[in-house]
């Protein structure tokens, strides 16, 4: 690993400051991701501000509308909160399906969606949700925050502080690991809101995506049967080592019927 | 930069370059090498050990985020009297061969025994996911776990009386 400067501020508005005084610094959450990649040199920061410290960007909060989830919320720590459980079950289920134990006891809400590996859980699970992420600077909506293959809207030096998701009537997510990387091959988060039915998936494109033809069928008659005979399309899906477009497609299929009878038979939510 | 941690119970103070990581912390500086580097990646598990009671991928941690920590690693795991429970129902169920997963796989079965009251083959097989073992199939890894969480409640309960 290359050397750089360690910093470990108190406040956020002292990590703001530290960020922008040095081209090239790069703020560290869990570094579950930044460390490997580091290692690798795909990574080499001048300055690396460790969030650690920051209280600001910690906390789960439920109200009736909304979960709002801090950025430096471990994955651990939000599958195993009965706060989240009674609201919003099915965000328990994506943080706890991420990796393995040692990962989700480090890694964080805000590293992975600042990440936007395309076959990470917690993008799908916000696009779902019709989540918004609040930064230091503004409010996106899920779809505006995330851009593609690895990319965000973040600016420099702009940091994540929370993620808010509205409680859905019921939600779900299912996910078909890869068996080496444990990463989604393709995840699909399924809810019911209040703006209608919204199917995101994960794993099967170049970032997450709404899968536009099952939300319509999904909407004219909310059942697993309304999926049966629907092909998705495999246009612009991955094509890759582990799978083909043709077969993504149809894991999307498959993976989206499950969890609309995880929705409607296996409990509310 | 300084940093001061509690390692194994003993207080420790060192100077680490920003860049180095706990595992090296441990094996280069401090002569634990019990804590074992499987992969670049940090997907194996060998490096596996406690911070502030949880378990983490020491290859995957920098040092100097350590400072005011607590990290416990596998030397610190039998006593005087002998093998922990853990480690003895690894010795009893054949659950290693060669042995390099094995400081992992029991600083990670330590973890998990803390936090299942209801240990089950299924859940101990979820929670290696982040383990890796090129030698026993498993089997006999989950059944040392198995006999090992059920020897640590005996144990708790007898302590209780
Ligand atoms: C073995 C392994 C298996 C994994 N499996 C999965 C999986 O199945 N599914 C999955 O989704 N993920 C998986 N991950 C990734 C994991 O979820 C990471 O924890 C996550 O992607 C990064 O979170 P972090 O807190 O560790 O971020 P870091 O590694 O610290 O940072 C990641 C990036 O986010 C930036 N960043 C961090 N916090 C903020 C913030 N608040 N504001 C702005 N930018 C920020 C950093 O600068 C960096 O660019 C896996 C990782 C490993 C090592
Ligand atoms: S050496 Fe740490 S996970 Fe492989
Ligand atoms: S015993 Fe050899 S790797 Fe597990």
């Amino acid at each position: 690993m290359r050397t750089f400067e360690y910093l470990r501020p108190a406040t956020l508005q002292e990590a703001l400051g530290s960020l922008s005084g040095l081209a090239n610094s790069k703020p560290m959450a869990g570094g579950m991701t930044l460390i490997p990649a580091m290692k690798m040199r795909l990574s080499t920061p001048a300055r690396l501000v460790d969030l650690g410290g920051l209280e600001e960007l910690r906390g789960i909060r439920v109200d009736a509308a909304a979960v709002t989830v801090g950025a430096s919320s471990t994955h651990e720590s939000v599958a195993n909160s009965a706060l989240v459980r009674a609201a919003i079950p099915a965000l328990c289920e994506v943080a706890g399906g991420i990796g393995d134990p040692q990962v989700r006891n480090r890694g964080t809400l805000g590293g992975s969606i600042a990440n936007n590996d395309p076959a990470a859980d917690y993008p799908a699970a916000l696009l779902g949700l019709d989540a918004q992420v609040l930064t230091t600077r503004r409010t996106l909506s899920a779809a505006e925050f995330f851009v593609g293959l690895f990319d965000t809207a973040l600016g420099d030096g702009e940091l994540i502080t929370a993620v808010r998701f509205p409680v859905p009537a019921a939600a779900a997510y299912e996910k078909f690991k890869s068996p080496a990387s444990r990463y989604a091959m393709v995840g699909v988060f399924a809810a019911r809101t209040a703006g209608g039915v919204r199917v995101a998936v994960t794993g099967a494109g170049a970032g997450v995506f709404r899968a536009g033809v099952i939300e319509a069928a999904l909407e004219e008659k909310f059942s697993v049967d309304a999926l049966t005979s629907l092909r998705f399309p495999s246009d612009g899906l991955n094509t890759d080592i582990h799978a083909d477009a043709q077969y993504c497609a149809h894991l999307v299929g498959v993976l989206a019927r499950r969890a609309v009878a995880r929705i409607l038979y296996v409990g509310r939510r | 930069m300084h940093i001061s941690l509690t390692v194994n119970g003993k207080s420790v103070q060192a100077d680490v370059a920003p860049e180095e990581l706990l595992s090296d912390l441990l094996r280069e500086r401090l002569g634990l090498t019990g804590t074992h580097v499987g992969c670049d990646t940090s997907q194996c598990g060998a490096c596996v050990v406690h911070v502030d009671g949880r378990s983490v991928k020491s290859c995957t941690v920098l040092a100097v985020a350590l400072q005011g920590s607590t990290v416990t690693s596998i030397e610190a795991v039998a006593s005087a009297a002998g093998l922990h429970p853990m480690q003895k129902a690894f010795h009893e169920n054949h659950g290693l061969q060669c042995g390099f997963c094995t400081p992992g796989m029991v600083m990670s079965a330590l973890d998990y025994a803390a936090r299942n009251p209801d240990p089950s083959a299924e859940s101990v097989r979820h929670w290696l996911e982040g383990n890796f073992c090129r030698c026993t199939g498993y089997q006999n890894i989950v059944a040392a776990i198995l006999a090992g969480a059920a020897a640590m409640s005996e144990r708790a309960k007898e302590l209780g009386k």
